[in-house]
């Protein structure tokens, strides 16, 4: 199913949530919507789903307005971070209670609820925890009821908001690669809320990046990470080191830090360069090495330009020795926004 | 177009919003307010000068006088052993502590009756000690001793009640530093303690002492009625009661009817300045 | 290359220590306390025990002995007497019909207590406690005015044909009042904690509004729910102090069990005062059991 949203405003007291977001997603697609907390994401979900209703703008399904339609009628699959279980319900009940509630004819046989539910807790990996209570699985196997949940209703969209978030880190590895899993088995048409870049980025088709209730770029994983459109995508989307300086004639300066600035106009700008675009190169500037520390492949260099600013290299492995005392780098990329 | 206009998930629609509030306001104002208001208007029933008269008279000026020397000796009591016992409770661990809770929470499951009628047994002249006293000449029952220890009895978990729940949810982080840097016990319960439980301690002792003050079915079984010696305020609300003195029955309910206005105010003051001040469940 | 050195060097420091360390000490456990660095525990337990057992628990087993006095036989025939079985049927049916009452209407006022906003809600919320504050023998003589064939209330009754004063209908009035604020605080803080999360869920799945609240939102608060109506049950069983004005203390007919047993008491009949206390000792106890049976109950399910 495809989704619109179409300048999309919302307030709460004199806070504004969401801004004229427009947002396009298509059919079958796994979107992230990666931002910082306050940055209006969860509203974001919370309207598609019909939990939150907007000031204005419109919310389409198949091209069909249903910007007030109740929760209850749109059939989405939303699942919540902290899990929202039945407690005082088995995993079965849990996963059973959308078709459940369904009145006259649209109520699928005791059978079919039942198969449906030994199905989808076969999809997530839980066969055999049917007649368990909530309180008696683990986060992670929570999280997975709570997925199987949402999908038992077949939705025509699934939504997760930060599903992962309540997690520790290998349980929420192993989640992400099930996610992906169970979307591209149904197909069904995803969003997921998440902070966390490392998980958009790997897990999406396209990520949506929020800033303050407005959406800053859309775009894949490596359009966002390698052309930031913003200088807040840029900084918040991948490891970055952060100029303040002004732009003259074509080149940024801060420092002795000189980089291309075509198409910025003049005057104060920000510019952003990764770690691992800065590279050794006697024709730039100097910089004292404070620490070369390997990690993996990876060698991570903390060090200090000559006005002091701190400086943080990416360099391959086998470059680590070469870091020591002071040595002359030079930006190979660089972002430069305007003020 | 405006949101207002449409309902959120976890809202209810506005008719049942109404009905709701409705339902609740009128059952509220049948068992609740209309017995407050009918206490005033039989006091006031034939004028502000004969509620008065019925106060300003010896015997009740006597029951006035008896009720606050009770609650002057069970809540202060009362207070003391609960901080004691929740000190013991929630700041160490030891085997049998639920036990030990549900025995201290026992008085509020035994009826009032029952709670005088065990004094009774005991200090009754039939009781285990009824000789000795007699020969000794002490009066515990049908006297003020009997009253006190029985409006102890009823009022005993309050103070305990309220601020074991409280001090376990403190733990014992702050008190383990201060020992650490060298305080004694006491200056640990005193400076670290004390101030991090005071507004639990006045909730407590706020309950406690409006249940001493009203308590009527234990002090009832020993006090013997005795006008002007033994009636404490309840007990001559009954007395003129049953001696059809409406007004002056009522007169004197009014003021018990007061005592529980500014309770309810002073509670609910504190439940605004502290939160988290209110127990679970019911006293 | 000097990362994995230093993680030997941690290797060889950890068996080192180890091998260094004492063996392990004793556990500190004395006879029933873990060790704690917090002084004072002596002291205040032994305080705390002592008067325990002076004014609660040597006392009640007062009764329990005194009852004891007698031959079993006698024992039973008190217990099980015409007129004590009319009492406890009075006694305890009152207090089942007041709880199941103030469950309904319990629910209805923590329910707009927590979930909506309207005018005059700080009152109300405070004038729930009425009843723990207001001494009994207020609200007794209070109610028994109200609902008397000529009160406030009870002309329109009449009328109607309906007696709700001296019969039990007073006792369950009466204890419809001194029970509510018992179900409406047990039921608060537990709708109040309730995340709203899980109505959304149901909402997100189809459910309806009704379907929600009944199949989600009570069955959450059943254990609260029990706990509150065993407590109303317990505490109006017990009653004395509002129900003796309004009651009508007729044997047989409006004799609540508190006031058999002073009545017992008024005659001397120490044994059978006792036994009557005994038995509803029995069952206070019971309704304990019983409520902190639920709580763990409840507890399973978090």
């Amino acid at each position: 199913m495809t989704i619109s949203i179409r300048s999309v405003d919302k307030q709460f007291g004199r806070y504004p949530a969401l801004s004229k977001v427009d947002l396009e997603i298509a059919d079958g697609e796994l979107l992230a919507l990666l931002g910082p907390s306050g940055s209006g994401k969860t509203t974001l979900l919370r309207t598609i789903a019909g939990l939150e209703f907007p000031d204005a703008g419109q919310v389409l399904f198949d091209g069909e307005d249903v910007t007030f339609a109740s929760a209850a009628d749109r059939r989405v699959g939303f699942v919540f971070q902290q899990y929202a279980l039945f407690k005082h319900m088995t995993v079965a009940k849990n996963i059973a209670f959308g078709l459940d509630v369904r009145k006259g004819k649209d109520k699928p046989s005791k059978a079919e609820i039942a198969q449906r539910v030994e199905d989808l807790l076969k999809l997530v990996e839980l066969d055999g925890l049917g007649k368990r209570y909530p309180s008696q699985l683990s986060g992670g196997q929570r999280q997975r009821v709570a997925l199987s949940r949402a999908l038992a209703v077949q939705p025509s969209v699934l939504l997760l908001d930060e599903p992962f978030g309540a997690l520790d880190a290998t349980v929420r590895k192993s989640l992400r690669k099930e996610l992906r899993r169970v979307h591209d088995a149904t197909g069904v048409t995803t969003i997921f809320v998440t902070h966390d870049q490392e998980e958009a980025l790997e897990l999406a088709d396209r990520v949506a990046i929020l800033n303050k209730g407005s959406i800053e770029q859309i775009g894949t994983p490596d359009q966002v990470h390698d052309q930031p459109e913003t200088a807040f995508v840029c900084g918040f989307v991948g490891e970055a080191n952060c100029f303040e300086g002004q732009v003259g004639g074509g080149e940024f300066k801060a420092g002795a830090l000189r980089l291309p600035a075509g198409g910025v106009r003049d005057g104060s700008a920000t510019a952003y360069v990764r770690p691992h675009d800065f590279v050794l190169d006697d024709g730039g500037f100097a910089v004292r090495v404070d620490r070369a520390h390997v990690q993996g492949a990876l060698t991570t260099v903390n060090a200090t330009a000559a006005d002091g600013r701190p400086i943080e290299i990416s360099a391959s492995r086998a470059e680590a020795p070469r870091f020591q005392g002071t040595v002359k780098i030079a930006a190979r990329k660089a972002h430069v926004y305007a003020a | 177009m405006a949101a207002a206009s449409h309902r959120r998930a976890t809202e209810d629609p506005l008719w049942a919003k109404v009905l709701v509030i409705g339902t609740v306001m009128a059952f509220l104002a049948l068992v609740l307010i209309l017995p407050l208001a009918a206490v005033f208007a039989e006091a006031l029933r034939k004028g502000l000068d004969a509620a008065l008269l019925a106060i300003n008279n010896a015997d009740a000026l006597a029951a006035v006088k008896l009720t606050l020397i009770t609650a002057a000796i069970a809540v202060p009591f009362n207070a003391a052993f609960g901080l004691c016992a929740s000190w013991a409770i929630a700041k160490h661990d030891f085997k049998g502590k639920p036990l030990l809770i549900t025995l201290i929470d026992l008085p509020f499951s035994v009826s009032p009756v029952v709670a005088g009628l065990i004094y009774v047994l005991i200090f009754g002249l039939q009781g285990w000690f009824g000789d000795y006293l007699v020969d000794n000449d002490i009066k515990i029952i049908f006297a003020v001793p009997g009253i006190v220890l029985a409006t102890v009895f009823v009022t005993f978990p309050f103070v305990a009640r309220e601020l074991i729940p409280l001090m376990q949810e403190q733990g014992t982080a702050e008190e383990e530093a201060a020992v650490s840097m060298g305080a004694s016990g006491l200056t640990t319960f005193w400076r670290v303690t004390a101030p991090n439980v005071r507004w639990g301690l006045m909730y407590g002792v706020l309950l406690c002492n409006a249940r001493a003050m009203g308590e009527f079915g234990a002090v009832s079984v020993v006090s013997g009625h005795i006008r002007g010696l033994t009636n404490t305020m309840p007990l001559h609300v009954e007395i003129l009661y049953n001696e059809y003195d409406f007004v002056g029955a009522f007169a004197v309910a009014a003021l018990l009817c007061l005592l529980a206005v500014v309770t309810l105010v002073l509670k609910t003051a504190l439940e605004i300045v502290q939160p988290g001040v209110r127990g679970r469940g019911g006293h | 290359m000097w990362r994995a050195r230093t993680l030997d060097d941690d290797q060889t420091m950890t068996a080192e220590t180890a091998a260094r360390r004492p063996p392990a000490p004793p556990s500190k456990r004395t006879l029933f306390r873990r060790r704690s660095a917090i002084p004072g525990f002596g002291l205040t337990m032994g305080v705390t025990l002592t008067v325990l057992s002076l004014i609660v628990l040597i006392p009640l087993s007062a009764v329990v002995l005194k009852a004891a006095q007698q031959s079993p036989a006698e024992f039973w025939a008190v217990a099980t007497s015409q007129r004590s079985l009319a009492a406890y049927r009075l006694s305890f049916g009152a207090a089942f019909v007041a709880a199941v009452i103030n469950g309904v209407f319990g629910v209805l006022t923590a329910w707009a207590l927590v979930r909506y906003d309207f005018p005059g809600k700080t009152l109300v919320n405070a004038l729930v406690d009425l009843p723990f504050a207001l001494p009994t023998a207020v609200a007794g003589i209070a109610l028994a005015t109200l609902y008397a064939p000529t009160g406030w209330v009870g002309q329109f009754l009449t009328p109607l044909g309906i007696k709700a004063a001296y019969n039990p209908v007073g006792v369950t009035i009466a204890l419809i009042f001194i029970g509510l604020p018992f179900v409406v605080r047990t039921i608060e803080p537990v709708l109040r904690d309730a995340a709203e999360d899980v109505e959304e869920a149901a909402a997100s799945l189809g459910a309806n509004r009704i379907d929600t609240i009944l199949r989600i939102v009570l069955p959450a608060l059943a254990p609260a729910w029990l706990t509150g109506f065993a407590m109303a049950f317990a505490r109006g069983v017990g009653e004395y102090g509002s129900v003796i004005f309004i009651a009508g203390n007729m044997p047989y007919k409006s004799e609540i069990a508190p006031l058999l047993i002073i009545i017992q008491l008024e005659q001397f009949e120490y044994a059978r005062a006792a036994t009557i206390a005994v038995v509803m000792l029995t069952v206070s106890f019971t309704m304990l059991l019983v409520i902190n049976a639920i709580q763990a109950w409840a507890r399973r399910f978090d």
